[in-house]
């Protein structure tokens, strides 16, 4: 077919140019509009285009104007004003002749003229009225034609006003004897419906009736209004499922004639209608879907054809199976041909394939899996449009642990395409996964625990924004868009913080989004003041939200509402608030100076010393009143009385400020931020300092049994199943925090970054087998481990090539390391450390050197030629021979003889085997130095012969690699790259990419010496070890926790200077006269804690890690457990030192 | 539902027009340089979809077209049409179009434009998929061109006498 069309077309330019063409005879009856296209075709520029265009349309003017153009003249001149018009030139003039021609022409020429009108005019085009009449006649026409016109003007545009006038014509026709004609009065409407529904109400019998017709053509015409009307209410409908199951039946059946088979495909279009229709249909429905399960699976059997349309039709066969309420035995067919599709080298179907993955991974995660390397493949493929609908499909498939993977594919992506639409659309998707999504979850899980620079920091990124509007924009627009609905949600479960972040954010951006009416945020917004957990503080955010969103008459009478609601409050600030936005509401220019829009980011210069109060508080002293007494002396005064302050280090700062702050148009927090340092409550500040008020703040430091009992099922899987999704983020907004404590006071506003921790490959945590304790990921691994190998292609090229060619190798490498990971974490026992630290180790290895190298290219880190070997000077060679093969023990007690000398005598762990090839086992052990952690790998030869460089063949070699150095001591032996410090952020905190680079760099500086395929297997492995070792990072511990001496004052200043929070109640030994001290005397043995002092029923407690980064730890004795409170300037410490509490204390 | 059909030349000139829904002239105008610019820079062996044009109403809508040597043809649709049904729809539209003009090209689509959009409206009715069998298309153009034909006769006749311009 296209060759014929190509062939024509190729004479193209020859038809133009040469009269005496053979195709040329039937282009002689248009010779003006064959003039006009021959003049456009010998154009060369716009302009000139235009220039003719404007001739020939006063020409055509003055034609139409004059009366004695004909008819049959009118109808040409026509055609040549629609080609005008197609070229984008306005031709307005012929609008009214084209009303006329349809009026008063023949037929030949009423349809041009309907043609004309309809290509012209629009719905609410007001010439269109001058054709009702014209309609009505023709509809009454005796002419089957002219009643197809009139049909056909009708379902393209009508006055919705002007339908009841022909709606009883329309409504005729459905029982006309020709079947085109009912077929065009259902889709007309169809129409109607579409524009109007109201009006056509009465007749939805009728669409039953154009259901049943006799003429197939009829019913599928009549499916169009169905789909709609079931997409609209599916209960309503419910009824028809067997009728339309029926008709499937029959169509899949074959019962149709002949006609209307499509490629010997009975009725393509109509079996694709009726799926859908039965999908809206079973959807949420068990019993309707019973009634399709049958007819479905016929559906998908006689689909086999090899055409394009069978896909069609499978496709839809395949989403409705999906959609419909489940059915094992359909869902695994229709898994089947999802993969037919996604595996197929047809593009097209490819895509659809795509379609449905991303249709049904949410259902069913696996198989994703199934087709993760097809998946893996189209994100390189060439052709944008597939690239982006993997990149949506990874975007459903996004969990804690991936998004890392995906939303750098997806910035990858941005950075190739031009395209405004895929950059507004993947950057909102960034945003919202990355941002909002990650805030929202750090708020509502860290709630009121967290510190208030969080939400202040976030608020100010998102006022601050980033460096193109557009992304802002989509970034506020988004957080608008989240926060509204969750206000529709259940607010009152949200915490204060977070309220306070959304009153915000949606009094300053709500007005971006579209559609969205202030009066509707306002009303979000009057809920919360009458939830009654909402606090004080909160309201006020509420309150100055509104004053923000105040515009249009319903506002005002809302706000009036409100005012005397709460006019009345006891909180005076509450009072203030009401009365501020009362009368903004009124003012809307005062409210314009007041609160500008869009000024948030604009510099506020604020005087901190008040000295505009200056002359009121002279009139006030001179008029008697006391003078000012700094609040610190104030609470010198209050807190006499008590032995142990109940806020133990607090720090009171001037907390008067929290409420002023509030009127300007800063985020709130900043200053009662300020206010609130020692994590008290700011609601303390509202209302004078009553003993009250006082207990009010410590309630919230320390919790009663029930506060805590309700933060607990968090805080317990934040220890236990360490990387969990659900208690990452709260760690993150640690981690956040964190940062803006640390020696740099700016606050760090992206704790987005250190999500990466989590994130190993784009497909993990998928699939129902994803559990998140700790047992259940290593069990998992051996799967995890090959879906890596196959992951990771796509992010690092090289180690691609190495798994592909070394196929098997890789397979025994896992057989090996599954068997070991999953004994050993069965056994998972602390005192004798198991493979689970050499994972740990690894990852150091690998965090330590990504400090230095990361940014070296991977090739060239590869090419054992070129690393260079940074850690052979260190390694040490060792003597004897081990006896052969011996499982585990006996050889752990071989090998450790082989322990260079200067080690021997520290401690070490057990000695595990990683892996083997036939001639080559490896082994390691970490050892535990004074002031560092050495990983310790053993390479032996089983074999008798030699290989290559290893010398000797039986002697194992081992080789000391410092994980973890301290000081100088060691920092010769280290090489370039070590600095000795690692980066406060050390603990877990790097891509995975990274660190499977480094660390395969890493290995290769060890190992330059080894044979390729040893090399492989331990790049794999340590693939495999990353894997496992980010849920182990709190074994690390163990391995590297110190005692911190400090004096009890320095230890003061110290909890002072950290903000990251984590608290906990721990079970309290009882055995000893003093359960307090018997408690931390076993923490102190076991975990190599230092008891800083012990004071009635509290005690404080220090440790650091072998780098120094300390911890604290404040005990107190409370209701028959020990409450503790842990400070970190490192975020992930207080959990995993709680977590090795927890267990010291269970085992003792 | 079909939201508009476009077809255009390998250069971008429109050959035909015809949106089921209502937009400015300008809008309409540049939402065919605009799918043109979109799908003219697509290599042959790509898929035949393209998702979201700005103009033309967002996401929820996409483009499915079809290159026949100098023309292609664009669909552009929202969700509720199949894709695949849309394409095979496309390949019938132009073997109705070739059967009708016997072996049609470019330049039929050029001066026949009110032809084209005959067989069309028989096809495709306000936007809704009429009729997808091409022998029951051609039947109905044939019924309604059994007149133009006779009136085309005299037309001709007419015609004959003034000179031909091309």
């Amino acid at each position: 077919m296209s060759d014929v069309v190509e062939k024509t077309l190729t004479a193209l330019p020859s038809l133009l140019s040469l009269d005496s063409q053979p195709g040329s005879g039937k282009l002689s009856s248009t010779s003006k509009l064959g003039n006009l296209i021959r003049g456009i075709t010998e154009l060369t520029s716009k302009h000139e285009e235009e220039k003719l265009i404007q001739r020939e349309l006063s020409s055509i003017k003055e034609q139409v104007a004059s009366p004695n153009t004909s008819m049959r003249q009118m109808k040409e001149l026509m055609v040549r004003a629609i080609y005008c018009e197609m070229l984008g030139y306005e031709a307005s003039f012929s609008y009214i002749h084209a009303i006329k021609l349809a009026q008063q022409g023949t037929v030949l020429e009423k349809r041009v003229g309907y043609l004309a009108v309809s290509l012209f005019l629009n719905e609410s085009h007001e010439l269109l009225l001058l054709l009702v009449n014209t309609v009505l006649k023709d509809l009454q026409s005796t002419n089957l034609i002219e009643v197809c016109m009139a049909l056909t003007v009708v379902s393209q545009m009508f006055p919705k006003d002007m339908i009841p006038a022909i709606l009883p014509l329309v409504e005729e026709k459905l029982t006309h004897p020709k079947e085109i004609i009912r077929r065009k009065a259902v889709l007309a409407l169809y129409k109607f419906y579409l524009i109007a529904p109201n009006q056509v109400q009465h007749i939805h019998n009728k669409f039953r009736k154009a259901l049943c017709d006799k003429d197939p053509g009829v019913m599928t015409a009549s499916l169009h209004i169905y789909l709609q009307m079931i997409k609209e209410n599916p209960e309503g409908y419910k009824d028809l499922t067997a009728s339309f199951v029926t008709i499937l039946k029959q169509v899949v059946g074959g019962k149709l004639p002949m006609d209307f088979n499509y490629h010997s495909v009975p009725a393509p279009w109509l079996q694709i209608q009726l799926l859908r229709i039965l999908s809206l249909l079973g959807k949420d429905d068990q019993s309707t879907s019973e009634m399709m399960y049958e007819v479905l699976d016929e559906s998908l059997r006689r689909a086999e054809m090899n055409h394009n349309i069978t896909y069609a039709i499978l496709y839809e066969c395949v989403k409705s199976i999906y959609t419909i309420h489940p059915k094992a035995e359909l869902l695994e067919k229709a898994a089947k041909c999802i993969g037919n599709f996604v595996l197929s080298p047809k593009i097209n179907l490819k895509y659809l394939g795509l379609k449905a993955l991303t249709y049904v991974v949410q259902q069913d995660a696996n198989l994703a899996l199934q087709h993760q390397l097809t998946i893996i493949e189209c994100l390189d493929h060439s052709d944008l449009v597939i690239k982006r609908e993997t990149l949506e499909l990874l975007f459903r498939i996004t969990n804690a642990q991936n998004v890392t993977v995906i939303v750098e594919k997806m910035l990858e992506f941005l950075r190739l395409s031009k395209d405004d639409y895929t950059t507004i659309d993947l950057v909102g998707k960034v945003a919202e996964l990355w941002f909002i999504e990650t805030m929202n979850t750090v708020f509502s899980l860290g709630g009121d625990m967290m510190q208030p620079d969080i939400p202040n920091s976030f608020l100010r990124l998102l006022s601050e924004g980033f460096d193109s509007t557009e992304e802002d924009r989509q970034l506020r627009l988004f957080a608008v868009d989240s926060y509204v609905s969750l206000l529709q949600g259940e607010p009152g479960r949200l915490p204060q913080r977070f309220l306070q972040v959304i009153s915000w954010v949606l009094g300053e951006y709500s007005h971006l989004r579209e559609g969205l009416e202030p009066a509707t945020t306002l009303r979000l917004l009057a809920k919360l003041l009458d939830m009654k957990h909402t606090s004080s503080e909160t309201k006020s955010w509420v309150l100055l939200a509104m004053s923000k969103l105040c515009e249009g008459p319903d506002c005002v009478s809302l706000a009036q509402e409100l005012s005397e609601r709460h006019g009345g409050s006891l909180d005076t600030v509450l009072r203030q608030r009401v009365q501020e936005l009362r009368h903004l509401s009124e003012d809307a220019e005062l409210r314009a100076s007041v609160l500008p829009r869009d000024a948030a980011q604009e510099p506020l210069e604020v005087d901190s010393s008040l000295s505009f109060l200056d002359g009121f508080v002279s009139e006030a002293l001179s008029a008697g009143a006391a003078p000012y007494k700094p609040p610190h002396q104030r609470q010198e005064e209050l807190a006499q009385a008590k032995a142990l302050s109940l806020e133990p280090y607090g720090l009171s700062l001037p907390i008067s400020m929290s409420s002023c702050s509030l009127a300007d148009r800063q985020s709130p927090t900043l200053l009662s931020m300020s206010s609130g340092l020692s994590g008290n409550s700011t609601d303390l500040s509202h209302k004078g300092g009553s003993t009250t008020l006082k207990l009010d703040g410590v309630k919230r430091v320390w919790g009663k049994d029930g506060y805590l009992a309700q933060k607990e099922p968090v805080e317990e899987s934040a220890q236990v199943e360490v990387p969990s999704p659900l208690c990452s983020p709260s760690r993150q907004g640690g981690a956040d925090s964190t940062h803006s404590q640390t020696p740099t006071p700016t606050p760090t506003p992206e704790p987005e970054k250190e999500k990466q921790q989590l994130a190993s490959s784009l497909f993990v945590g998928l699939g129902s087998q994803s559990s998140v304790c700790l047992m259940g990921k290593s069990e998992q691994t051996p799967q995890r481990f090959r879906r890596k190998a196959k992951g990771q292609g796509s992010s690092s090229g090289a180690s691609e090539q190495i798994s592909n060619s070394h196929y098997s190798t890789q397979s025994t490498v896992d057989n090996l390391l599954c068997n070991n990971l999953l004994d050993s974490t069965v056994t998972s026992d602390l005192a004798v450390s198991t493979p689970e630290q050499t994972p740990q180790l690894s990852q150091e290895v690998a965090t330590t050197n990504g400090t230095c190298d990361a940014e070296q290219d991977l090739i060239e880190e590869t090419d054992p030629g070129n690393s260079p070997s940074l850690i052979r000077a260190n390694s040490t060679v060792t003597a004897d021979p081990p006896a052969h093969k011996d499982p585990d023990r006996p050889k752990d007690s071989c090998l450790s003889s082989h322990l260079p000398a200067e080690l021997a005598g520290l401690s070490h762990s057990e000695i595990i085997p990683l892996c083997s090839s036939q001639n080559l086992d490896l082994s390691a052990c970490h050892v535990q130095k004074e002031d560092a952690l050495l990983l310790v790998i053993f390479i032996e030869n089983s074999s008798d012969s030699d290989i290559e460089q290893i010398g000797g063949g039986e002697k194992p070699q081992c080789v000391g690699v410092p994980v973890f150095p301290d000081g100088e001591e060691a920092s010769g032996s280290r090489g370039a790259g070590w600095d000795g410090v690692l980066p406060a952020a050390f603990w877990g905190i790097s891509s995975h990419a990274v660190l499977l680079q480094t660390s395969i760099n890493q290995f290769h500086q060890v190992h330059c010496f080894l044979p390729s395929d040893l090399l492989l297997s331990m790049a794999l492995l340590t693939q495999s070890m990353l894997v496992s070792c980010f849920c182990l990072t709190s074994l690390l511990f163990l391995c590297l926790g110190r005692p911190l001496c400090v004096s009890t004052e320095e230890y003061g200043t110290l909890w002072l200077a950290f903000s990251q929070d984590t608290k906990q109640n721990l079970a309290l030994l009882n055995d000893g006269q003093d359960p307090l001290t018997a408690t931390l005397d076993v923490l102190k043995n076991k975990l190599q804690l230092h008891v800083v002092d012990i004071i009635g029923a509290e005690g404080i407690v220090a440790c650091r890690l072998l780098q120094g980064q300390p911890c604290l730890m404040h005990c107190r004795v409370h209701a028959g457990s020990l409450a503790v409170w842990l400070r970190s300037p490192v975020p992930d410490l207080p959990d995993c030192l709680l977590y090795h509490c927890q267990r010291a204390l269970q085992e003792h | 539902m079909i939201k508009a059909i476009l077809i255009f030349n390998n250069h971008g000139k429109p050959r035909l027009s015809k949106f089921y829904e209502h937009y400015s002239e300008d809008t309409e105008q540049q939402i065919i340089r605009e799918t043109f610019h979109l799908v003219s820079k697509r290599d042959e062996n790509v898929c035949n979809f393209l998702e979201g044009g700005m103009l033309i109403g967002g996401s929820d809508n996409k483009l499915i077209y079809r290159h026949y040597a100098t023309l292609y043809f664009v669909f552009c649709v929202d969700s509720s049409e199949s894709e695949l049904g849309i394409l095979d729809l496309i390949q019938v539209f132009v073997e109705t179009l070739d059967k009708c003009f016997e072996n049609v090209c470019e330049l039929d689509l050029i001066f026949h434009v009110d032809k084209v959009h005959n067989i069309l409206a028989e096809m495709v009715m306000g936007g809704m998929v009429l009729e997808t069998n091409m022998n029951e298309i051609i039947t109905q153009v044939d019924a309604q061109n059994k007149m133009e034909k006779s009136e085309v006769r005299i037309f001709d006749h007419e015609n004959s006498q003034s000179p031909s311009y091309i």
